[in-house]
């Protein structure tokens, strides 16, 4: 059964996502594209140690992939599928079905009270 | 403990099961409590789409149609690419409770996953906008 690893998948992406430093360098590649730690460190106020230490951890984590650019350097790119299996746990918790019970409540009793609004005749 | 593969709501409305079922299954019903706007094939296999002020959509495919019921339906799992075949499906059951109607929604399916998703989750292939610039390259390259 795939379910404990769709949990362990998620858990990594909502590890990562719990710290500042890793939020804003998933961030930056996402919205910046592939970059290397030097291009990070001049980006993010976050020295370029600590950028490095994160994407091996987020690395290992499968959260982005290293892929060698010119003259050797790295450069990090966020891999999306983790990221979508995680979406898929917070779709259930994004779903407003009290709100729009309520919606549908309010809608019928508002016809109630105007009976001519829908355009029947009595 | 897992996350919810399946949500499940009962309330109790005063008014008939009629009443609801319009409200449910008409473009004139969704489009005043759920969408802003509504269109619907009420029929297994038909299009119902809802469009919000906000600019979003939802594209549904009706599969159970029993008045006055149950309606079922299909929709995207939102949040993922357009392009994703996974979708929830919603199921309305309404059931006669006094001068009223008790009305059940239960929307499943958020935990399954594609046949792919574990191996592109965990696997080394790269995808995503590169890969899809990529493509469109080639694409432009092999119509020159």
């Amino acid at each position: 059964m795939p379910q404990p690893d769709t949990e362990a998948i998620a858990e990594q992406v909502f590890i990562a996502l719990a710290d500042p430093s890793r939020r804003s360098i998933l961030a930056a590649l996402a919205s910046g594209g592939p970059a290397t730690a030097t291009d990070l460190a001049d980006r993010l106020p976050i020295t370029r140690q600590a950028i490095a230490k994160h994407l091996a951890l987020l690395a290992e984590a499968g959260l982005v992939t290293a892929e060698p650019g010119e003259r050797r350097r790295v450069r990090y790119r966020v891999r999306s599928a983790p990221m979508q299996v995680a979406q898929q746990f917070l779709a259930a918790l994004a779903r407003d079905w009290d709100g729009t019970l309520d919606a549908l409540k309010g809608h019928l009793d508002q016809q109630l009270t105007e009976p001519t609004r829908t355009g029947e005749s009595q | 403990m897992a996350f919810p593969d399946r949500i499940e709501r009962t309330v109790e409305i005063a008014h008939p099961p009629a009443k609801v079922w319009a409200a449910l299954t008409t473009a004139e019903g969704l489009s005043a409590w759920f969408g802003n706007q509504a269109d619907i094939d009420l029929r297994p296999g038909g299009a119902a789409s809802m469009k919000w002020d906000g600019g979003h959509t939802a594209d549904m495919r009706v599969e159970r149609v029993e008045e006055p019921t149950v309606f079922g339906f299909t929709w995207h799992i939102y949040g993922l690419p357009d392009d994703d075949p996974r979708r929830t499906y919603v199921e309305f059951t309404l059931e006669p409770a006094g001068a009223g109607t008790r009305l059940t929604v239960v929307e499943s399916g958020f935990a399954q996953l594609a046949d792919d998703a574990y191996s592109k989750a965990y696997g080394g292939n790269s995808e995503g906008w590169a890969s899809e610039l990529g493509e469109l390259v080639s694409y432009l390259d092999a119509a020159a």
